[in-house]
């Protein structure tokens, strides 16, 4: 199961490319990224899971949090946390991908948006192993997929944007 | 008051002098014009002319290791900024608290390629603590205030600021207002230790039979030398350094065992390996240190002190981590055991095993009384001939390779910044640029740079700026007519199968060279010649003296330690090994 970290960094030219970077500088793997600006328009936030082991795991936040731009570090999976991602897919057969997806993947919210030329782009929003199966499932049947990344947060009080300190949450 | 409105390069310059800033190196060029005229028009901020970037940033590294005190390189874009990054990767290797202000393109023409255009930030941003991309004149001197307590705060280290030429425009004026406290709501700075940490290790002291107290360049950079030498004497148990660290616990103290690690001596090994308690402080368990981290310490508790918390448990698990300015650190340890007493003698048996490591295997500082019929010098007492001229005060600054462990094993170093190397990076073409920062730093005091023949011609081009500011540095060069350390590893390795280390036949004459550049030059081929050439050279107080020394070309660095094994896995000569 891969882990997931969230942060808080400061809205600044560069700054994701030092977040990025270090991943590679370091070695560490990054599975999927997402990131986009808060209500504080001065922060933004970014979300990325990464299959590393717990070790490096720890390191990743403690070298993320080193990061002069990063004013807030959590692992997501260290509390009971919602991880949510979006793909959007395009398929000829609709009817046939609709069907598969009724039948075995119930737990994915899905969306038709757009049927033109025969082909028909479904909005499908899950947790990501699942919709990872699936798409292994319809590999034949994909014309094109574009995928968000998993979007993360924590249950009840724990929040990284009311935070009055900058720090790592474990 | 009317209000005073001024042009972003002076705003630079007037910035720095508001950081108490007095001394600069650098190098000119187009896109650092504004700031080069704003230099000419004041008397504040001297500026140092140097003959390559990479010396402007290893002189203001220098200067910072012996002063604890920023060092600032200024140098133009492109060109400037690249030759400027192998001085920045030396700093940040070490953490060296540097601010490199470079030059960059008029900000419109960012991403057009323009003449002299590199991508800065982009280049030096995995060798920075920090960058800053300078987006407003007005933010001149917010950034400088800020890139100079990112640089000496926490675990220091070099930050760039790079700064498109427009926003040196001299006909744009503003009000300049330098900010007396800064708000940063991500950077975090370590204070004090946590009290009930502090108890558990003086216990872990109390409960141990061998303990050993490790300490790195970072009790130097937190200026915890006094604390670590006044907690080591109150333990009185073995200390040693690490090749940063050396000088933090006095190197002539019956307490010091030496220097541990690749090169270190027997006995801080044998420590190392045996000991049930590794005190480390200021020190991050390198590859240099440990050899195969799987095999290291496998029987110690380990406590672990530091102001960086992404050094702890990177590469060796700890018992006991105490993240905190080391000196605070110290200063709290040292209460604890103040306030609580300390049996020194429950480490007896312990010292008495340490004495026979040492009698057995230590290293001798006494080689000069060595006699050899061909009176052939060993580069060991090139060192030792400099120990006893310099009378151990000296500042020693190295470049890299065989000459630097023979520094640092036999010159000991008996305060700390005085011991001025390239660890972490291990660049050769260091030792001479620093020792000029040194030397401006510190007028009177002997400085000396330990080089081979090899790193010398790295920077070379700096006995030119060492003649025109008139810096006597005596360089003792240990000339062995090839890449010794890489020779040694082919020597041990790859058969003596010597693939290019050697270039006996096109090496310059260096006396001539030096006296080219207006330096004494002196050759020295006899070990009977030695002593006497050194103390000449030193007695020569305004002059740089090259002092070329034809050492053994034989001659190999040990102890070593045997690749992939343990700290006891050592070689100790050509012909001894402990495994």
């Amino acid at each position: 199961m891969a882990s997931q970290i969230s942060l808080l960094m400061e809205n600044q030219p560069g700054a994701l490319s030092r977040v990025i970077g270090l991943f590679s500088q370091r070695g560490y793997n990054i599975d999927s990224l997402s990131v986009a600006p808060t209500q504080d328009p001065t922060l933004s936030r970014l979300t990325m899971t990464t299959s590393e082991s717990v070790e490096i795991i720890q390191q990743i936040l403690k070298q993320l949090f080193k990061l002069i731009d990063v004013v807030m570090v959590q692992d997501l999976k260290a509390s009971e946390s919602i991880s949510l991602e979006m793909a959007l897919i395009k398929v000829s057969n609709k009817a046939e991908v609709i069907s598969k997806i009724e039948k075995n993947y119930s737990s994915l919210d899905l969306n038709e948006l757009d049927n033109t030329d025969e082909k028909t782009i479904l909005r499908l929003i899950g947790e990501t192993d699942i919709l990872e199966s699936l798409l292994v499932e319809l590999k034949d049947d994909l014309v094109e997929v574009t995928r968000t990344g998993a979007l993360g947060m924590t249950l009840g009080n724990i929040s990284l944007e009311t935070e009055e300190e900058t720090k790592v949450i474990y | 008051m009317s209000k005073e409105e001024i042009n972003g390069g002076d705003a630079l310059i007037r910035a720095l002098a508001d950081e108490k800033i007095d001394l600069i190196f650098g190098y000119p060029g187009g896109a650092a014009l504004h700031i080069y005229d704003a230099i000419y028009k004041q008397n504040k901020v001297q500026h140092i002319l140097v003959r390559h970037e990479q010396a402007a940033v290893h002189a203001a590294d220098g200067f910072a290791r012996a002063t604890g005190k920023p060092g600032v390189a200024l140098v133009t874009s492109g060109p400037g900024a690249t030759n400027a990054i192998t001085g920045i990767a030396t700093a940040y290797m070490d953490s060296i608290p540097v601010v490199v202000i470079s030059g960059q393109v008029a900000s419109h023409l960012i991403g057009s390629d323009a003449f002299q255009e590199t991508d800065m930030m982009g280049i030096s941003r995995p060798i920075v603590k920090h960058s800053f991309l300078v987006q407003s004149a007005e933010e001149i001197p917010v950034v400088i205030k800020k890139a100079f307590h990112i640089a000496t705060s926490g675990r220091p280290g070099p930050v760039v600021i790079d700064v498109p030429k427009n926003m040196t425009d001299p006909n744009y004026k503003f009000e300049y207002k330098y900010p007396k406290e800064l708000v940063m709501r991500s950077f975090p700075i370590l204070g004090k230790g946590q009290d009930e940490k502090i108890a558990n290790a003086i216990e872990l002291f109390r409960s141990a039979k061998k303990p050993v107290i490790y300490s790195g360049g970072g009790t130097i950079q937190a200026d915890a030398s006094k604390e670590l030498t006044e907690f080591s004497k109150l333990i009185g148990c073995p200390v040693t350094n690490t090749l940063m660290g050396l000088g933090a616990f006095p190197g002539d103290d019956d307490q010091f065992v030496g220097m541990l690690g690749m090169h270190g001596t027997y006995e801080a090994n044998m420590v190392m390996s045996e000991a049930d308690l590794i005190f480390n402080v200021g020190a991050r368990f390198d590859d240099r240190i440990t050899n195969n981290p799987s095999k290291f310490g496998l029987e110690a508790k380990k406590i672990h002190i530091d102001s960086d918390p992404s050094s702890i448990d990177k590469i060796i698990g700890v018992d006991l981590a105490i993240e905190g300015d080391a000196k605070l650190v110290m200063q709290q340890l040292i209460e604890q055991v103040k306030s609580t007493g300390f049996d020194q003698n429950i480490y007896k048996d312990w010292w008495a095993q340490v004495e026979g490591w040492r009698e057995a295997h230590g290293l001798n500082h006494d080689m000069l009384k060595l006699k050899n019929e061909k009176d052939i010098i060993l580069p060991q007492q090139v060192i030792q001939s400099l120990y006893q001229t310099t009378k151990g005060e000296a500042y020693v600054t190295s470049d890299v390779g065989q000459h630097q462990m023979f520094a640092a094993q036999y010159y000991k170093f008996k305060d700390p910044r005085k011991w001025i190397n390239s660890g972490g990076l291990g660049t050769m073409g260091f030792g001479l640029p620093s020792a000029m920062g040194v030397k401006f730093a510190f007028p009177e005091a002997d400085v000396a740079c330990v080089t081979g023949e090899g790193s010398i011609q790295m920077c070379i081009q700096e006995l030119s700026t060492c003649g025109q500011y008139g810096l006597p540095i005596k360089i003792i060069n240990l000339n062995n007519r090839a890449l010794g350390m890489v020779k040694q590893w082919q020597d041990m390795q790859y058969g003596g199968r010597y693939s290019s280390i050697s270039y006996e036949d096109s090496l310059p004459d260096f006396v001539k060279l030096a006296e080219s550049f207006g330096h004494v030059g002196i050759k020295v081929e006899k070990l009977s010649e030695l002593n006497q050439a050194m103390e000449e050279s030193f007695a020569m107080k305004d002059k740089l003296v090259f002092l070329d020394v034809l050492v053994d070309p034989d001659e190999h660095v040990y102890p070593m330690l045997e690749a992939g094994g343990s700290m006891s896995e050592m070689r100790l000569s050509k012909d001894k090994k402990t495994f």
